[in-house]
């Protein structure tokens, strides 16, 4: 290997300054880098600290006893109960309507993309009155319940009626661009090697999209516990019976109960933060995944 | 097993992809579908497999009507395009796929599965990657591995959807070559689309040659060529020149847009001459010369105006020493005629 040799007039390549042409100079960076701190700082840092320290600012405790108070606990049981049914049944949903979009055109196509995404675009408290209308005293279907002596509103129905209206664009809008951009060989390939209809749907459909079912569970998951204001409407705010986890705090926050409604916010914030952390390792195992196919290329290209 | 396609209609909207078509594979051939994109060839292919339904006609294997059979009833092995491999499963879990499916009281043990798997992987010579990941596989590999899974359920009939389509062209040469001699060895009766002529008529035993959802052609690969019945398989099959003219008793008017006549040459069929010899020829200026390749390509100008394309061998290009703008004599060695259509 012969020495480098340095030609005048040339820069070596090692002096020369890496800069794409995209790059920006090193104040810009600052300044952007500095706003998007300062913004995470005060937006979302302080009041999450806030939160921790409000609900231990009475001591540990107390702490738990307003976690333990039974009305706090049929709320956390309530918030569980919402979600245990909104998350399966927005699950076969979400498949069921990215499959129909993904890989089918029909009539009525982008109707129904537009109606999935209906849930984000229209107010939870428009969302909540919906169910109010329709299954309330003076609703559409409220007198036929109350002759069957069926309660929608004001009980728990109408609290998981909501809980999926709220949450049913989650995964299906996960699922949509993903369901698409994969096609129907994978699928024909195994029908023509005799698999049934299920059997493609469990051993190649599924496990092709299982990265971002999960992602979108997980999400609707977060949206499902948190929800306030569809929830807020219907639920009537019967104590130890119609609250979930947001009403409750809401309550304890209005009468003063600064600890317990942090205490219980905790909670909540807690599993957002487990659900961030779920979602980043999902995330991460999905892209470990490819990286590790694509070292395992180039190492045999090299090698 | 035997594939009879009888009466094929296929529309997509407005589009007639498939009209009328009939076509008869004997039992144990390697036959080609040829033709441009939208031809319908793939449509056909995938009529036959059961993935795609004909808007009118039948599909016999064996002389047992199949049409209302769905894929997975007609034990077909199906080749794409882009592989299709499951992309989750190892080499090995792709190709034990149709095997593992199977109901239980047809499904082998786990022992023959693996034996079974073995021995395919031995077959595409890919034995030591059976863990590797579709997404860790060259394009050539994929489409090995893609033919053992079709292979594995031991269909009746293997059908490849433009099998070499999307590999680079030396690993296209390699792989048709050796389709060929896994053939020779299986002898299962196997159709495979492409719009390759060259592909069409080195592998297949029999060549059909589609266009605009018909069949123009089915025969060798050496009828296709030497005797097409169309000027569409005349031209599709290999470089062509075309001139309009007229045709009497002795003589060849060329150029005469107005008269009924055809008149293909291919490039290598017309010789170039510095005098004319007194067979039929026509004057010619040459205008760009390629010699890179096998054959030297020569492009000229008519004396009407027209351009012709000539190929000659290296020898007799060196024999002859043409230079650019150059007037030459061109003499059609064997030309084909076709009655201009009247439309």
């Amino acid at each position: 290997m012969a020495a480098s040799v340095t030609l005048p007039g040339q820069v070596p390549a090692s002096k020369r300054v890496a800069k794409a042409a995209t790059g920006e100079s090193g104040v810009v960076r600052w300044i952007l880098i500095g706003t998007a701190l300062i913004f995470l700082g005060v937006f979302i840092f302080l009041p999450l600290g806030i939160v921790f320290s409000q609900a231990f600012a009475k001591g540990v405790g107390t702490y738990w006893d307003s976690l333990r108070q039974p009305d706090a606990l049929a709320a956390i049981r309530l918030t569980l109960l919402a979600a245990g049914i909104a998350v399966p049944l927005n699950l076969v949903f979400g498949v069921a309507a990215a499959w129909a979009i993904g890989k089918f055109r029909f009539k009525g196509r982008s109707l129904l993309i537009t109606l999935i995404d209906l849930p984000l675009s229209v107010s939870p408290v428009v969302s909540g009155l919906i169910y109010v209308l329709l299954f309330g005293l003076q609703g559409l279907l409220g007198p036929w319940l109350i002759r069957h002596d069926l309660q929608v509103i004001f009980a728990v129905p109408g609290i998981v009626l909501a809980t999926i209206f709220v949450t049913f664009p989650f995964i299906a809008r996960e699922l949509i661009p993903l369901v698409e951009a994969q096609g129907q060989e994978e699928e024909e390939a195994a029908l023509a090697l005799g698999a049934s209809g299920w059997q493609t749907f469990f051993r190649v459909s599924l496990p092709n999209i299982k990265w971002g079912l999960l992602y979108g569970v997980i999400l609707c998951n977060a949206r499902a516990m948190g929800e306030f204001g569809a929830v807020s409407v219907v639920s009537g705010h019967i104590r130890g019976r119609t609250n979930t986890m947001p009403l409750h705090i809401e309550i304890l926050y209005n009468e003063y109960q600064f600890a317990a409604a942090f205490a219980v916010a905790s909670l909540l914030a807690m599993l957002a933060l487990t659900t961030l952390v779920v979602k980043s390792i999902v995330e991460w195992r999905g892209r470990r995944q490819l990286v590790r196919s694509a070292r395992q290329i180039e190492e045999e290209q090299y090698s | 097993m035997s594939i009879k396609a009888q009466n094929i209609v296929k529309k997509f909207g407005h589009f007639h992809a498939l009209d009328n078509v009939n076509l008869e594979i004997p039992s144990g051939e390697l036959v080609a579908l040829l033709g441009p994109s939208g031809s319908g060839k793939t449509t056909l292919l995938r009529i036959i497999a059961g993935l795609e339904f004909a808007d009118s006609g039948n599909v016999l294997f064996d002389d047992q009507d199949i049409t209302d059979r769905t894929a997975r009833d007609r034990r077909v092995g199906f080749v794409f395009q882009h592989y299709a491999l499951f992309r989750h499963m190892t080499v090995f879990e792709n190709i034990a796929f149709g095997l593992k499916v199977r109901p239980r009281k047809f499904r082998p043990s786990k022992e023959q599965i693996n034996a079974k798997v073995h021995e395919l992987l031995k077959l595409i010579q890919l034995k030591n990657l059976a863990n590797r990941y579709p997404s860790q596989l060259s394009g050539g590999q994929r489409q090995r591995v893609a033919l053992a899974r079709a292979l594995a359920v031991e269909p009746s009939v293997l059908l490849l959807d433009e099998p070499f389509g999307s590999l680079d062209a030396k690993v296209r040469l390699e792989l048709r070559r050796w389709l060929r001699q896994l053939h020779d060895e299986v002898h299962i009766t196997s159709v495979f689309v492409t719009h390759d002529q060259d592909e069409a008529l080195e592998v297949s035993d029999r060549v059909a040659v589609m266009n605009e959802g018909r069949i123009e052609q089915v025969g060798s690969p050496d009828d296709v060529y030497h005797q097409p019945s169309t000027p569409f398989v005349y031209n599709f099959l290999g470089n062509v020149n075309l001139f309009h003219g007229r045709i009497d008793e002795e003589q060849t008017t060329v150029p005469d847009a107005s008269a009924g006549e055809l008149i293909y040459a291919r490039p290598h069929l017309l010789e170039i001459h510095r005098q004319p010899n007194g067979a039929a020829h026509f004057r010619a200026t040459i205008k760009h010369i390629n010699s890179a390749g096998p054959l030297v390509k020569i492009e000229a100008v008519a004396e009407w105006g027209e351009s012709v394309h000539v190929e000659m061998s290296q020898e007799k290009f060196r024999d002859l020493q043409l230079v650019k703008n150059e007037a030459v004599f061109i003499v059609p060695r064997e030309t084909k005629i076709f009655q201009k259509k009247v439309v």
